[in-house]
């Protein structure tokens, strides 16, 4: 609550600095706003931005720190018998924020004084029952070293607070100050607020960066815990994936790698023929008429949500299968036990490629310049003959770049597998077979109960970045050759 | 330059190779050829001339039946190729192409080698029955093309790495590979610098002894260098046609003279 407080009187302070600003210019102008280097708002903009941007950034800076530096203070309170590792301590931790926030509620309901919160002692006092009273549950009797780190956390958070506000007021003041005294009718406002712009979009798009490198490093070193716990040759090498809670587990990622590429192999088979067909068509042969209401339409397919097309999977395609190629079926063979297997998800996640292959390979058909097609149609080539021999050795380079994009969203691709494919994980070359990819194994290790000290757990970690490194290269290659394509015709 | 003696060029009388009558073309709601006469002779160079959008391309475009590749364009009247009628339902539109070869304003090699580019006229008519044969067309086009010496150590070399001239030399020889009986020339040096010009144009003198020859310019100097006869086309009506000489120093009608001299354009 004072965090808002303090971020709505920085915003009128910014609101006050663009007025003032602005009307210092304009009488340092003597109110002829053409004597003004910038237009007037400018220099109202300079005041409200050198206002606002270095107390925000450091309020951002502060709520991120203060947390932490309070709880490793508070933290050290706490006796070694009662925390013995860092999953107690953060147990421990946790009923110290909810003692510290229970005396808060006390105190803001009225129930306690300001002065007996902070004295408060469970050798006198009840603790558990004078909280339950004011609705904040508790687990457990409260231990007096749990109770004095919770007042301690209080007291701390208060200063910190308190601090906070001092801090970011002084900031902006000295801000609005500073930009307000230089403001005057030579003062360069315009190109100042040229870089204030410039530093913004540069941090956005260093954010988005910065987010990335935050996610390979989180899921990086959970990794190198993995690799502490378990053999690493085991992982890339070995033949078997048998998780077990009794600590003797064999986790090798070869037989999910073998089902997640089968599949999108399969996929792939599906999606590249009748994306790359229906891509033709659209951009050679059909009329504008056609277009305008086929090409949305197959763009819808790629809208459908992915467990949508799970659900395809589990209750049409699937038993169609199973109807064709199981026991008492039309074939009269019985190749297939069950509805799950790598051809039901490798078909269903190919419809949901095809939007994505049609739709990448329709633009990059259309960027072949009318030109080729003419040179080829005026040397009296039929239309297919310009397609097939001209328009399509143009275009490849950038339809093999969407193919791979396709190609690492069907590595990616979770939903579908986890309902289609099944969930045993082997080597085997028979479409009719279940089999289960890298994606679901990563839900199904860390769904239920996890302990993220056992290599059960921590594998998804190796199996995610695994799985990262590999659409990384694919999306890298594809670029590669989506970029090369595009020099021959610019 | 000699490019005002054309008086005393040769104007024997030549058989007629393509005869327009009374052709009329529709884009949409616009009428961008209005009746148009002009009969083409063989082994003569005709030249188009007008100023931009009076239709002398699109009417070009009608004599190969590139304007079919438009949806909303329509062509009425009767084009005869050694008196048949190419807008004829038996005729196919392919065939006739293979017939009346094109080569356009920006040079289009397709991106792949030489050899290939060549090649692909005589591969998809199946003109070669050997790759010995089909050598010995390509060589035999590019020199007609006059780049035979410039690409002969390159021939697997991508078009596209040619220079403008180069280029657009490549797409005569590559029309030339599948033995057009006329081409048809849609500003072809109007991307070129003046040297690659000159060697075009050049070129085109030579194939006049073989094919028709018809090129849309928009150059005069070129219109009256390397034609013999020049049609004046003004608003999608041809205005005058006749032999080259004469339009160009003694033309009928006002707005000829007009465009010569520099006064509308």
């Amino acid at each position: 609550m004072p965090t808002l407080w303090l971020v709505a009187s920085l915003l009128l302070l910014a609101v006050a600095g663009f007025v003032v600003g602005r009307q210092r210019a304009l009488s340092t102008a003597g109110g002829d706003a053409k004597e003004l280097h910038s237009l007037p708002s400018y220099y109202g903009h300079n005041v409200a931005f050198t206002t606002l941007v270095p107390a925000l950034g450091a309020l951002a800076i502060w709520l991120l720190v203060q947390p932490m530096f309070i709880e490793s203070r508070v933290s050290k309170m706490i006796p070694d018998e009662m925390a013995p590792d860092r999953p107690t301590l953060g147990l421990v931790m946790s009923d110290v924020r909810r003692v510290a926030e229970g005396l808060d509620i006390a105190v803001a309901r009225g129930a306690l004084s300001a002065d007996d919160a902070r004295s408060l002692r469970t050798e006198f006092t009840d603790v558990r029952g004078r909280l339950g009273e004011v609705g904040v549950a508790l687990g457990a009797d409260v231990r007096p070293e749990v109770l004095r780190a919770a007042q301690r956390y209080r007291v701390m958070s208060k200063t910190g607070n308190r601090m906070m506000g001092i801090v970011i007021g002084v900031l902006a003041i000295v801000g609005f100050a500073w930009s307000y005294m230089q403001t005057h009718k030579d003062f360069r406002a315009r190109n100042v607020v040229e870089k204030g712009v410039l530093s913004l979009l540069i941090l956005a798009a260093s954010l988005a960066i910065l987010t990335t490198i935050g996610i390979v490093l989180s899921m990086f070193f959970e990794t190198i815990n993995f690799f502490k716990l378990h053999n690493a040759s085991d992982f890339f090498l070995g033949g078997t994936w048998a998780p077990n809670f009794r600590g003797d587990s064999e986790l090798s990622i070869l037989p999910l790698l073998w089902g997640t590429l089968y599949i999108s192999f399969i996929a792939l088979l599906v999606a590249v023929p009748v994306g790359l067909f229906a891509a033709i068509y659209l951009s050679e042969y059909a009329n504008n008429a056609v277009r305008s209401f086929a090409k949305p339409l197959l763009e819808i397919l790629a809208g459908i949500p992915t467990i949508v097309y799970g659900l395809f999977a589990l209750l049409t395609v699937g038993p169609l299968l199973v109807n064709t190629f199981g026991k008492g079926g039309a074939l009269g063979v019985e190749w297939m036990a069950g509805a799950t297997s790598v051809l039901t998800a490798g078909v269903v996640m190919g419809i949901m490629l095809i939007p994505f292959v049609s739709s990448l390979s329709d633009d990059i058909i259309n960027a072949v310049p009318q030109s080729m097609r003419d040179g080829s149609l005026g040397l009296g080539a039929t239309k297919s003959e310009t397609i097939r021999q001209v328009v399509m050795p143009a275009a490849l380079p950038g339809i093999v770049g969407a193919i791979l994009l396709a190609a690492s969203r069907a590595i990616g691709e979770t939903m579908i597998v986890v309902m289609g494919a099944g969930a045993i994980a082997k080597f085997s070359a028979n479409p009719l077979e279940s089999m289960t990819t890298i994606t679901t194994r990563i839900v199904s290790q860390l769904t239920g109960d996890t302990d993220f000290a056992s290599p059960e757990t921590l594998v998804a970690f190796a199996l995610g970045l695994t799985l990262f490194v590999l659409t990384l290269g694919l999306n890298v290659l594809a670029l590669y050759i989506v970029r090369k394509y595009r020099e021959q015709y610019e | 330059m000699n490019d005002m003696q054309f008086t005393d060029r040769a104007v024997e009388q030549k058989e007629t190779k393509i005869a327009a009558k009374d052709v009329n073309v529709h884009y949409g709601e616009a009428h961008a050829i209005k009746d148009v006469n002009v009969e083409i002779e063989d082994k003569t160079v005709t030249a188009f001339i007008g100023p931009s959008g009076c239709g002398k391309s699109t009417f070009l475009r009608c004599l190969n039946r590139m304007n079919d590749t438009i949806d909303v364009c329509s062509v009425t009247g009767n084009i005869l190729l050694d008196g048949e009628d190419i807008y004829d339902k038996r005729v196919d539109p392919v065939q006739l192409r293979a017939k009346v070869g094109m080569v356009f304003q920006k040079p289009n090699p397709f991106p792949k080698s030489i050899y290939d580019n060549v090649a692909y006229g005589p591969r998809i008519h199946g003109l070669a029955k050997s790759k010995a044969e089909l050598d010995e067309i390509v060589e035999s086009a590019l020199r007609r093309g006059a780049i035979w010496e410039e690409v002969k150590d390159r021939l697997d070399k991508p078009g596209t790495g040619l220079s403008g001239g180069q280029q657009q030399r490549l797409c005569i020889a590559r029309a030339v590979a599948t033995e057009p009986e006329v081409l048809l020339m849609d500003e072809p040096c109007s991307a070129l610098d003046p040297i690659a010009t000159a060697q075009v144009e050049e070129l085109i003198d030579e194939l006049r002894e073989r094919y028709s020859v018809v090129i849309v310019t928009h150059s005069m100097q070129q219109a009256a260098r390397v034609s013999q006869k020049t049609a004046f086309f003004h608003l999608g009506t041809l205005v005058e046609f006749g032999h080259t000489g004469q339009i160009f120093t003694n033309p009928e009608d006002p707005r000829t003279e007009a465009y010569i001299t520099g006064r509308i354009g």
